[in-house]
C-alpha cells in the first residue's frame, strides 16, 4: 500500500514536469484510455486520469522511461534469480542439465524438471507482476503485442529457458523505439534463431566451424525463418513475395547462428562466414552480392521500411488498439506516418492515439478481451493482494492462452472471433467468482469489496449490470461485476 | 451431492434427462437404425509430412530425395508396414493396421488444396473456410454443414450436436450455428462454480439478452449439462476402460479422443466433432522410424484406435477425417527436416469408409511430376473427398453441396473410386 502511494507521488511528479495544461477528461474517455493503452483501471486510476486529462495520460504512457516503477515491484523483479541471467548462462545450463539427464538418470531428470518449472514460474512472475502493477501500462501492452508479433514458443527445446531473456533483451527495450531495432534484436536472439531453425541453416556443402556446437550437423538450407520473417514479421502474407524470394532470403541469412563458446559479450549471436552461402542472390527484384553478414542486415533494412511492412504493422496495431476490423483510412494514415518517421513505433502510436477513430465513443468498450486481458485486468481492478501467479498461469492455460505457450509463429490473436466461445464465458465467470471471493488456489485472500470494486471501475459497469447486482446477495456482487459482459470488454 | 445437484439443475433447466449407465448403451444400440451419421474432423496443424505417413516405398525417387529421413522398405529394420505393395504405413501408426485390415481405414494420396500458398495460416484458413483462395468467407464449412444436415427426427437439435474439443473455437466452426466446446482433459465432465444454483441464477439474469455473449453463455450452460450427464453416467467410464482391456490411456490425444468417444457414445445427439493437434511443422530433425515425427504419430495412431474401440456400435455410423493444410517438400532440407510443400495425404476412418485402399491418382515423385519442381502435386481437391462423405455418409442433397462449398464444381464419384461403401 505504501509503495503504491509512493508510486503515485512519483507519477505525479512526472506529470508536474510536463508543460501542457491539464485538460480534465470525462469518465468515459478516461476509462477508454485506461482500457486500451493499459490493462484497465486499478483503484484510484480513474479519478487520476480524469484529473490530468487523456492527452497528458497518453503522453506519459508514450514515455515510460519517465515513470518510475514502484519500489517494491522493482525490488521483487530484481530479486528474481534469473532476472539477469545471460543468454550464455541459460544455454549452458540447459545443455549441461540435458547431458546430466543422459548420464545420471532419474535424479538428474527430477532436478531438471524442477529447475525448468521454477523458470516457468519466474518468467510468469516477471511478466504478470509488471502487467498488473507497473504504471508503464502502455509499455506492458506493447511488450505483449510485440512478443506475439515475434512469437517464440516456450515448449520448443532450448526456448524453454530463453523466453524470459528474449522478452527482456530483444522485445522490451525496443517496444516503442524504431521497428528496425526491434526486428534486428529478434533476428539476432538465440530464441528466434532456434525457434525458426535459422541457427542451422547453412550453405550446401559448407564445412562446420570449430566450436559450432550442435549446428555442425547442418548440411544445407532451412527456409523456415526466411518465410516467417516476410510473412509474419514484416511484409505480410500478401506483401508481394514469391517462393523464390523465400529461398533467396534463406540463402542471404545462412550462417546467422549462435555459439556460446565463440562469443564473450551479452549476445551469443555469431555470423559464421564459413557456412554462409557466398553466391549471388536475387531477392525482391534486386541482386545481392557477396557481403557476408551485411547482406542480411541490408535485407532487414529493406524489409523494415518496405511499404507493405508499414501497412501490415499499421493494420495490426489498429486492430489491437481500435477495432477488430480497423478503418482503412486510419490504417493508411498510420502507414504514412510510419514511413515518414523512418519506422518509428512511438510516432505511429502518437498518431493512432490522437486519431478520431481511436477516440470515437463508438469504439468504447467494443474490444472483446483476450484471456490475458481479462486475467490481468481482473487482478488490477481488485488489486489482488498476493504475488502468487500460479493460479493466473493456470487460468490462462485453461482459457487456451498459456503465457509464452503459443506453439505457432503467428502468436495469439486479439479478436472476438478468436476468443468468444461458450466454454470461455463460463470459465471466465468461474475465475471471476473464485478471484472475487478470495478462493483462487493460492494463499487465501479477503473477499473483494463490491463497493470498492464498483468505484474503481466506474462507468465501466453499466447501469443494467448494477441493477442486476443490487438484486444479488452481497457475496455475489463482486463476482457478478467481474463476470459481467461489461468487464469482458475493454 | 454432485449427483443431486446435477439432477436439480437438469430439472430446473427444463432439460430432459437421458438414461444413465448401461441402459443408455442399450438405448443407443437399439435405435441404431435411426441413429444419425457422425463426422469427426481431426486437423493436424503445421502441415504433417504425408510422405512419411503413407510412404511411397516402391518409388525409388522417394528414397533418393530423402537420404537420411526416408522410411525403410517393408521388412527392413524400422521399415514401413506395407499397405498395397506401393505404399506403406509409418511404423508408429501400427495401432491402426487392424482397421486397415478390416477395411475401415483408407487414404487419399496427393490430396490437398488447389491454392498453392505455402503459408500455414492462409492454407489452414482456406481449408477451414472451404473456399481456397478466397479470404472474405466469414464462416467455416463445418458450421455451414450444420445448416445443411438433414434435420434429426428426434426433435430439436441438442446443444451438443456439434462439438469442438478444446478451449477455443476453430475457424472451421465459425458461423451462425451454435457449437459447443468441451474442455480437454478431465475438466470436461467436472462441475464448475456456475453449477451452484444461486450463482447460475444470478449470472443467468446478467446474460439474458440476445447479444453474442448471452447466446454463448446459454449455449455453454446447456452443453455443459449435457456433457456432464454423458461423462458421468454410472459406471460408464469403467465400462469404457474395460472395452480397451483396462489399459489407461496416456495424456494428450489418446485421452482426449477416448473422452470424445465416451461423449459420442452416450450422447446420441453429437453429430459433428472437431479436434486439432499441433506440432507437425518438422523443419529440422524430423527423424524416420523414430524421432520427432514418429513421437507425434504414435499417440495419434493410438488415440484413433482407442476412439474406434470405445465408440462401439456408433463406429459403424462414424467417419473420421484426418487432414492437414499442406504437405512438405519431397526433398529433405539441410537439417534432416522438410519445408513447406503442397500435396498431402488425407485419412479416412470409420465403419462405412471404403478402406483397405489408397485412393487418389498418384502423380509420382519424378522431377517432372513435382509441383513447382519441389512438391508432391495435388490430384484430388480436398473438397471432393468431403463432398463424397457428405453425399454418401451424411445423406446431403446435391443442391445443399453448393452451400457447403460455394464455387466448387464437384463431380459425381465413379463406382470404382468411391470412398464410401454403398
Amino acid at each position: 500500500m505504501k509503495a503504491r502511494v509512493l508510486a503515485w507521488a512519483l507519477a505525479c511528479a512526472a506529470f508536474a514536469a510536463l508543460p501542457a495544461q491539464a485538460q480534465p477528461a470525462s469518465e468515459a474517455d478516461a476509462l477508454h484510455v485506461l482500457n486500451r493503452l493499459g490493462y484497465g483501471p486499478a483503484p484510484g486510476d480513474l479519478a487520476r486520469v480524469r484529473q490530468v486529462g487523456i492527452d497528458r495520460y497518453i503522453d506519459e504512457q508514450l514515455h515510460p522511461e519517465r515513470l518510475p516503477l514502484p519500489a517494491d515491484l522493482a525490488q521483487r523483479l530484481a530479486a528474481l534469480p534469473t532476472a539477469a541471467a545471460s543468454q550464455r548462462e541459460l544455454i549452458t545450463q540447459y545443455r549441461e542439465a540435458a547431458q546430466a539427464v543422459k548420464d545420471g538418470g532419474d535424479e538428474a531428470r527430477a532436478a531438471r524438471r524442477e529447475a525448468l518449472r521454477q523458470l516457468d514460474i519466474e518468467s510468469g512472475q516477471a511478466r504478470l507482476w509488471r502487467a498488473a502493477r507497473s504504471p508503464r501500462q502502455l509499455e506492458e501492452r506493447m511488450v505483449d503485442f510485440w512478443f506475439n508479433h515475434f512469437n517464440v514458443f516456450v515448449g520448443k527445446g532450448l526456448d524453454r529457458v530463453l523466453v524470459g531473456n528474449y522478452e527482456r533483451e530483444a522485445i522490451r527495450p525496443y517496444a516503442m523505439g524504431r521497428f528496425r531495432d526491434l526486428l534486428g534484436a529478434t533476428a539476432h536472439h538465440p530464441a528466434m534463431l532456434f525457434y525458426l531453425d535459422n541457427w542451422q541453416s547453412v550453405a550446401a556443402g559448407s564445412q562446420p566451424s570449430p566450436g559450432a556446437g550442435p549446428a555442425a550437423r547442418a548440411s544445407g538450407l532451412n527456409e523456415n525463418y526466411a518465410r516467417e520473417l516476410m510473412e509474419l514479421h514484416t511484409l505480410g502474407v500478401a506483401g508481394g513475395y514469391s517462393q523464390q524470394d523465400v529461398t533467396e532470403l534463406a540463402r542471404v541469412l545462412t550462417g546467422w547462428t549462435f555459439a556460446p563458446r565463440l562469443t564473450t559479450g551479452a549476445s551469443v549471436f555469431v555470423f559464421d562466414a564459413r557456412r554462409h552461402d557466398r553466391g549471388d542472390k536475387f531477392w525482391l527484384g534486386q541482386r545481392i552480392g557477396d557481403q557476408g553478414q551485411a547482406e542480411g542486415e541490408r535485407a532487414l533494412d529493406l524489409l523494415a521500411l518496405h511499404p507493405a511492412t508499414a501497412r501490415h504493422l499499421s493494420f495490426q496495431l489498429a486492430q489491437y488498439f481500435v477495432a477488430d476490423q480497423p478503418p482503412a483510412a486510419l490504417v493508411d494514415r498510420l502507414a504514412q506516418r510510419y514511413l515518414a518517421s523512418g519506422g518509428d513505433i512511438r510516432a505511429l502510436l502518437q498518431t493512432l492515439f490522437a486519431s478520431p477513430e481511436f477516440r470515437s465513443p463508438k469504439v468504447h468498450g467494443q474490444k472483446f478481451k483476450t484471456p490475458y486481458d481479462y486475467v490481468v485486468s481482473s487482478v488490477r481492478a481488485t488489486d489482488w493482494p498476493t504475488t502468487d501467479v500460479r493460479p493466473l498461469l493456470g487460468t490462462l492455460r485453461q482459457l487456451g492462452m498459456p503465457l509464452y505457450g503459443c506453439q505457432t509463429p503467428d502468436g495469439y490473436k486479439n479478436t472476438q472471433d478468436a476468443w468468444l466461445n461458450p466454454d470461455a464465458i463460463t470459465r471466465r465467470i468461474a475465475f471471476a467468482t473464485a478471484l472475487a471471493s478470495g478462493r483462487l488456489p493460492a494463499a487465501p485472500t479477503p473477499p473483494v469489496d463490491a463497493h470498492v470494486l464498483l468505484a474503481t471501475l466506474g462507468g465501466g459497469i453499466s447501469p443494467k449490470t448494477r441493477a442486476a447486482l443490487a438484486e444479488a446477495t452481497p457475496e455475489l456482487q463482486a463476482p457478478l461485476a467481474l463476470g459481467s459482459p461489461d468487464f469482458m470488454h475493454r | 451431492m454432485l449427483r443431486r445437484d446435477l439432477l436439480q439443475l437438469a430439472v430446473q433447466g427444463g432439460a430432459v434427462l437421458l438414461p444413465f449407465g448401461p441402459s443408455a448403451w442399450a438405448a443407443v444400440g437399439e435405435s441404431r437404425a435411426a441413429a444419425p451419421p457422425r463426422l469427426v474432423v481431426i486437423f493436424l496443424r503445421g502441415a504433417v509430412d504425408g510422405l512419411s505417413v503413407v510412404v511411397p516405398h516402391a518409388d525409388s525417387a522417394y528414397h533418393a530425395a530423402r537420404p537420411s529421413i526416408a522410411l525403410a522398405r517393408p521388412g527392413d529394420d524400422g521399415g514401413v508396414l506395407d499397405l498395397d505393395g506401393r505404399f506403406g504405413l509409418h511404423p508408429a501408426l501400427a495401432p491402426l493396421m487392424p482397421l486397415w485390415q478390416a477395411g475401415q481405414l483408407g487414404f487419399v494420396q496427393a490430396c490437398g488444396s488447389p491454392d498453392a500458398t505455402r503459408s500455414h495460416f492462409d492454407a489452414q484458413d482456406y481449408m477451414e473456410s472451404g473456399t481456397p483462395g478466397r479470404k472474405s468467407t466469414a464462416d467455416g464449412w463445418l458450421n455451414r454443414l450444420l445448416g445443411v444436415l438433414p434435420p434429426d427426427q428426434a426433435g430439436p437439435a441438442p446443444a451438443t450436436r456439434a462439438v469442438s474439443m478444446g478451449p477455443v473455437l476453430p475457424r472451421i466452426y465459425a458461423g451462425r450455428h451454435s457449437v459447443a466446446n468441451v474442455p480437454l482433459g478431465a475438466a470436461a465432465g467436472k462441475p464448475t462454480l456456475l453449477d451452484r444454483p444461486q450463482v447460475a441464477e444470478a449470472f443467468g439474469r446478467l446474460y439474458g439478452g440476445d447479444d453474442a455473449l448471452s447466446r454463448a453463455f446459454r449455449a455453454s450452460r446447456q452443453s455443459h449439462q449435457e456433457v456432464m450427464r454423458s461423462m458421468n453416467g454410472d459406471g460408464l467410464e469403467r465400462e469404457m476402460q474395460a472395452a480397451s482391456n483396462g489399459a489407461p490411456l496416456p495424456n494428450g490425444f489418446p485421452d482426449n479422443a477416448a473422452r470424445l468417444a465416451t461423449l459420442m457414445r452416450s450422447d446420441a445427439g453429437v453429430q459433428l466433432a472437431f479436434m486439432d493437434l499441433g506440432g507437425w511443422d518438422t523443419h529440422a530433425n524430423q527423424g524416420a522410424a523414430s524421432g520427432q515425427l514418429a513421437n507425434r504419430l504414435g499417440p495419434l495412431g493410438q488415440g484413433l484406435s482407442a476412439f474406434a474401440t470405445r465408440l462401439g456400435p456408433v463406429w459403424e455410423e462414424t467417419v473420421v477425417v484426418v487432414m492437414s493444410e499442406f504437405g512438405r517438400t519431397v526433398r529433405q532440407n539441410g537439417n534432416g527436416g522438410t519445408d513447406h510443400g503442397h500435396g498431402n495425404v488425407m485419412w479416412l476412418l470409420g465403419g462405412r469408409v471404403a478402406g483397405g485402399r489408397v485412393h487418389g491418382r498418384w502423380p509420382g515423385l519424378d522431377d517432372a511430376a513435382l509441383h513447382e519442381g519441389r512438391d508432391l502435386a495435388v490430384t484430388t481437391d480436398f473438397r471432393q473427398v468431403l463432398v463424397e462423405i457428405g453425399e454418401r455418409h451424411l445423406r446431403l442433397q446435391d443442391a445443399r453441396m453448393a452451400e457447403l462449398f460455394p464455387g466448387f464444381a464437384f463431380r459425381a464419384p465413379g463406382a470404382a473410386q468411391r470412398l464410401m461403401r454403398a
